[in-house]
């Protein structure tokens, strides 16, 4: 059942006034116009979703609110309209993206109070919260790429955003052009489940349609399911397409915690899970999926272990996180997959926003060694950032807890053990890194240099952190064990739009047993953490001399940027500029043509002489010789 | 309105004559007299526009009268789907490319009047429909284009301007043979290109072949394909700001379209036959090779440059699939490339105008000292990278969806390069306008209201047909799907007759 529901365009209106309002009045109006209205905007717009949720919810399981805007591109039989659908995993992608993204925008203000391009942050900012509402809201595959793109476009913007800087602007390339390569094969997907549907007279791309139709997409499911993942691992992050999001760190905190860590890095999860019939009909790309997610998972989790720069732990902890997801939906846990994206949007996003808080203290300061014994000046960001902390090392009852755990139990009950126990290492990982993260910060000795005066930060910026510690600890309460008050409210909502095709029954008896296997890792990761951090601090530098060439290869990231840029970097720029440009273009083609040239000329060496460089000269040889074209048209004529 | 047809091929000829004749000593009048002859131009073309029928094929707002009947030549004008949109195009270029020659400081008279002789060439080649007139107005064109780069051009200007010479006039005399051909070997000798199109089937096989050729090689030359390519940087290089943006805005779009117009309509057989290796492995390498070298320049305009050989590419990829989607997609191309490399050619001239090179190792930083400009320069880049909500990517889109299924692995080729422009045009951009500063260009001045007001137009145009492409689509669909439907029934060899 769908209902027409034009006020969803309103979802995307009020960024979009808020990007026109930021471009073209905001360096005029002053900063405290660009703050209302960057901000109120997105608040706007989450009142919209809520409003919107509010009428779904009444409306039986299964139905969506639907709104055409304008027919868009149109040849021939391929039709394609700029339409919305908020079905309800649409409905939770636009609460979460508008919602975590209103309290960033409100920490923004005073993340960026004392820089002076605020109204071009803000216009930027919208224009992401825009291009992300369109790529969840979307009705269609191309007008989710629309989105898709454009999320890609705002990061490569915000990444660059202090442009003076030479690495920063190359990091923010690096970003776009590697996420170009996924776009390929997200474009290439769309192209192969088009013409299967094409060979059967139906033409098109909507997602209410594809699904009708999915039994002519069995064919290519695979290809089209390996194409489409090819995209999802650039938007997010995954092996191996994940090399640019640890350089994408160079952008202001805030960005990071709403692009790279809560929403867009999200948009591959999505993608899939609103796949999810595509998917279902391939288990073989399915389990490609789970494996990607798995290794990614275990493998960015080994490098966020010795990272200092405390961003970069953040964006390898992402990457390993959203590992979890990827693992969740090849599982076939495509609910589970989106539960923990929400509730990593919470943890994440404030783990990020209290990092933020830290280096907005220290002016700039991310070096994790110049750090220490913070929580006494900074209370309530190592509050909220301890919740966090717990949250992603799912410690019973927050958030994380919920979502981690299912994911874990579902790729059990999949049969596949292996992926299953490297979900368990990682967590034990997970705790590791992140509590080496907190002590370096917060406890031990100080370490930050004596002219910096620490503070804790002004509202503006702790209120969110608030707002996001509480959803971090009781965001996963949507989905408590079966029998518990309401038991899994958030997989019933979302089960009538995901997936029928698996059973997502109540909890194995299973569960429990692996419940505690993971907890017993994790604890094994923070007693670790507590021993090599708290105890004996000089221990860690010990073990990288012992083992340091394992050090260097988890430093260096597993070399695997160095060896992209020599492959794909300079292979490319050495043939082009010596053997296509020089070679071919300068030296084969137009050899030829100067050759043939000099003949001309050899041959008209006497007409040459009056060539005096005279303009007129010219003019008049070239009038002579189109009077005698004329001539020869006349001839022909008479000739006939 | 009658005869909208000739008005608007001939008004800037009369503006010609006034600049010629305009007094000595008042040459200060004489750009303002050639932006008062093209401004009729697109009023005209923006009523041609609203009052052009959507719905049928045949040729609307039609002129046809004798010219030298005892040879069957008429003086025949007329447009349907195939030409309204390069009319368009033409019309827009054109005004814009007279503000964009404020800046040439010798030889205004003769300039302008070149200028306007130029346009009129090229509108008369998009709305001509007897061969013999389309060949006229095509040599029309290419005289004027000759003077204006080894004239006004670079310190090179000679040897780009007789390269660009020597390559148009080879294609100029295959295109004659072959129209000489068509005359004499038709049903009836005519050089009415609907009567020639509607007799397609009567021409034999080999001599379709021939013909096909020959007009391919003349047409290729204009796109440019590879290898027939080499002139287009070189000329680009040595050309005023002007006159690269004319060349790449509206002379590349007259190859393509002359092959659908004359090769498609005429040769439907051999086209069918051709497709696959004239115009999709030669698109597909033009896509590819393109970018490739593009990303070896170190010259700012020679990398556009080469950007357009790629992107001509996806309008050869486009007509070879013989779809639908393929060839409205071919179409919107060509007006999209149009508007977006007038763009990136005008902010181009922008920062040569002030800083006197185009080394792009020699910029760095120029965002924070030009930000409009750094800014336009910025949407300009990323439409060319074909970014969703914006036009290009409409194009690119269709032409792929319409060749995927035909040609796999050039599709795929297609796809990935949009990687490679992302590549390029990204570090060009880092190059030049982020990064610190360079403390030679400190005070470099933000665009001006004339450079401002030429390029927000086409900034207009480009993002509304990213979000309503149905604009320009809504004119083509009737009349190329005809064609296209001509070409794919027409693959059984047709009987053999001549010679």
């Amino acid at each position: 059942m769908t209902a027409q529901f034009p006020a969803l365009a309103l979802i995307l209106l009020f960024p979009a006034i808020g990007v026109v309002f930021n471009i073209f009045v905001g360096p005029r109006a002053g900063r405290n116009a660009v703050n209302v209205a960057g901000t109120g905007v997105i608040f706007a717009a989450f009142a919209v979703g809520l409003w919107a949720f509010a009428r779904l919810l009444a409306m039986p399981a299964g139905a969506a609110l639907e709104v055409t805007l304008w027919p868009w591109i149109i040849a021939d039989q391929f039709h394609t309209a700029i339409a919305l659908r908020f079905d309800a995993l649409s409905a939770v992608m636009t609460l979460v993206v508008s919602g975590v993204g209103a309290v960033i925008h409100l920490y923004s203000i005073g993340y960026m109070a004392h820089d002076e391009d605020y109204a071009r942050y803000f216009a930027y900012m919208n224009l992401f919260a825009l291009s992300m509402l369109v790529l969840v809201l979307a009705d269609n595959l191309l007008l989710m790429f629309v989105g898709w793109e454009g999320v890609g476009l705002c990061s490569y913007l915000l990444i660059a955003f202090w442009y003076g800087n030479a690495q920063f602007a190359y990091n923010g390339r690096k970003a776009f052009v590697v996420n170009r390569v996924g776009d390929a094969g997200f474009i290439l997907g769309i192209l192969t489940m088009l013409s299967a549907l094409a060979a059967h007279g139906v033409w098109t791309l909507n997602f209410a349609g594809l699904q009708a139709h999915a039994a002519m997409l069995a064919p290519v499911a695979t290809m089209a399911g390996l194409l489409l993942l090819l995209g999802a691992t650039g938007k997010s992050a995954q092996i191996p397409l994940y090399v640019w999001l640890p350089d994408a760190m160079v952008g202001p905190t805030p960005v990071s915690a709403l692009i790279h860590a809560a929403t867009m890095v999200t948009a591959g999860v999505y993608m899939i899970a609103r796949l999810h019939f595509l998917y279902a009909l391939t288990p073989d790309a399915m389990h490609v999926v789970a494996v990607i997610g798995g290794v990614t998972a275990f493998f960015a989790a080994t490098v966020a272990l010795v990272q200092s720069d405390i961003k970069r732990v953040l964006a390898y902890s992402t990457i390993s996180q959203l590992g979890y997801m990827f693992m969740g939906v090849g599982a076939g846990a495509f609910a589970a997959g989106i539960f923990h994206l929400m509730t990593h949007a919470f943890f994440k996003g404030l783990l990020f926003l209290c990092a933020g808080s830290i280096i907005h203290a220290l002016k700039g300061e991310q070096d994790m060694n110049r750090m220490g014994a913070l929580w006494r000046r900074m209370p309530i960001t190592y509050a909220t950032m301890l919740a966090a902390t717990l949250a992603i090392c799912a410690v019973p009852g927050f958030s994380g807890y919920f979502s981690k755990d299912l994911i874990l139990e579902r790729t059990f009950e999949a049969g596949d053990e292996g992926l299953w126990l490297l979900g368990v290492i990682t967590a034990g990982l997970t705790a590791l890194y992140m509590f080496r993260l907190l002590f370096l910060t917060f406890h031990g000795t100080s370490r930050v240099a004596p002219d910096k005066h620490v503070h804790e930060s002004p509202p503006v910026m702790t209120v969110p952190l608030i707002i996001l510690g509480l959803l971090s600890v009781a965001g996963g309460w949507v989905e408590l064990p079966p029998g518990w008050l309401w038991g899994g409210a958030f997989s019933r909502f979302l089960m009538p739009v995901l997936c029928r095709s698996r059973s997502q029954a109540a909890h194995g008896a299973a569960g429990g047993a692996l419940g505690v296997v993971a907890m017993l890792a994790t604890l094994t990761g923070f007693l670790l953490a507590y021993i090599l951090y708290i105890q004996s601090p000089a221990l860690p530098g010990r073990i990288a001399a012992r083992a340091s060439a394992l050090y260097h290869l988890l430093v260096r990231k597993y070399y695997v940027d160095e060896l992209y840029n020599l492959i794909f970097g300079r292979f490319l720029f050495w043939g082009s500029t010596n053997v296509l440009s020089r070679g071919v273009d300068s030296g084969l083609i137009d050899g030829i043509v100067d050759g043939a040239g000099l003949g001309v000329e050899a041959a008209g060496e006497v007409t040459r002489r009056s060539a005096t460089g005279n303009v007129q000269v010219y003019a008049f040889v070239y009038l002579a010789g189109a009077v005698g074209i004329a001539a020869y048209y006349v001839y022909l004529v008479m000739v006939r | 309105m009658t005869h909208p047809l000739t008005l608007i091929t001939f008004i800037p000829l009369i503006g010609m004559v006034l600049i010629l004749i305009c007094p000595k000593g008042q040459e200060k009048f004489i750009r303002w007299i050639a932006v008062l002859f093209t401004l009729p131009q697109l009023l005209i073309a923006g009523w041609l526009y609203a009052n052009f029928n959507t719905s049928t094929t045949s040729v609307q707002f039609a002129e046809h009268y004798a010219w030298i009947p005892a040879y069957h030549i008429f003086y025949f004008l007329g447009v349907d789907g195939i030409s309204i949109s390069m009319v368009l195009l033409t019309a827009i270029i054109c005004f814009i490319s007279v503000f964009a020659s404020f800046t040439i400081e010798r030889g205004e008279r003769g300039y302008y009047a070149l200028l306007l002789l130029l346009d009129t060439g090229m509108m008369g080649v998009f709305v001509a429909l007897d061969f013999f007139l389309f060949y006229v107005f095509w040599e029309v064109m290419l005289l004027p284009m000759y003077f204006l780069i080894g004239v006004w051009g670079g310190p090179r200007r000679e040897y780009a301007a007789i390269k660009f010479f020597l390559y148009t006039l080879l294609g100029s005399v295959l295109i004659l043979l072959a129209m000489l051909g068509l005359y004499y070997y038709g049903a009836t000798p005519t050089f009415d290109m609907v009567e020639l199109a509607a007799n397609a089937s009567h021409y034999s096989m080999t001599f379709q072949r021939v013909a096909w050729i020959a007009l391919f090689i003349g047409f290729a030359i204009k796109i440019p394909a590879f290898p027939f390519h080499t002139w287009l940087p070189d000329a680009h290089v040595e050309a005023p700001t002007a006159i690269s943006v004319i060349l790449a805005g509206v002379l590349l779009k007259m190859g393509t379209y002359g092959i659908l117009r004359i090769n498609f309509s005429i040769l439907p057989a051999a086209s069918h036959e051709f497709a696959f290796w004239l115009l999709g492995v030669v698109g597909t390498i033009n896509i590819v090779y393109g970018a490739l070298c593009a990303m070896a320049q170190t010259d700012y305009k020679k990398l556009i440059a080469y950007s357009s050989v790629s992107h001509m590419g996806y309008v050869m990829l486009g007509m070879a699939a013989l779809t639908e989607a393929g060839i409205n997609g071919a179409v919107l191309q060509m007006f999209n490339h149009g508007t977006i490399t007038a763009m990136l050619f005008l902010l181009v001239g922008v920062i040569y105008d002030r800083a006197h090179h185009r080394e792009i190792a020699g910029f760095g930083g120029l965002a924070s000292q030009m930000p409009m400009y750094a800014a336009l320069t910025g949407f300009a880049f990323f439409a060319a990278m074909g970014l969703p909500g914006l036009s290009a990517f409409i194009s690119e889109v269709l032409v792929l969806i319409g060749a995927w299924r035909r040609y796999p692995m050039m599709t795929i080729l297609g796809a990935g390069t949009a990687i490679l422009t992302a590549g390029y045009m990204l570090w060009t951009f880092q190059r030049i306008y982020l990064g610190p500063l360079n403390e030679k260009y400190k005070g470099l001045a933000d665009l001006t209201p004339r450079e401002f007001f030429m390029l927000v137009p086409l900034a207009i145009i480009v993002l509304i047909l990213g979000v309503y492409p149905h604009a320009i689509l809504g004119l083509l669909g009737a009349s190329l799907n005809h064609v296209n439907q001509a070409v794919l029934m027409a693959h059984a060899p047709a009987a053999a007759i001549l010679p």
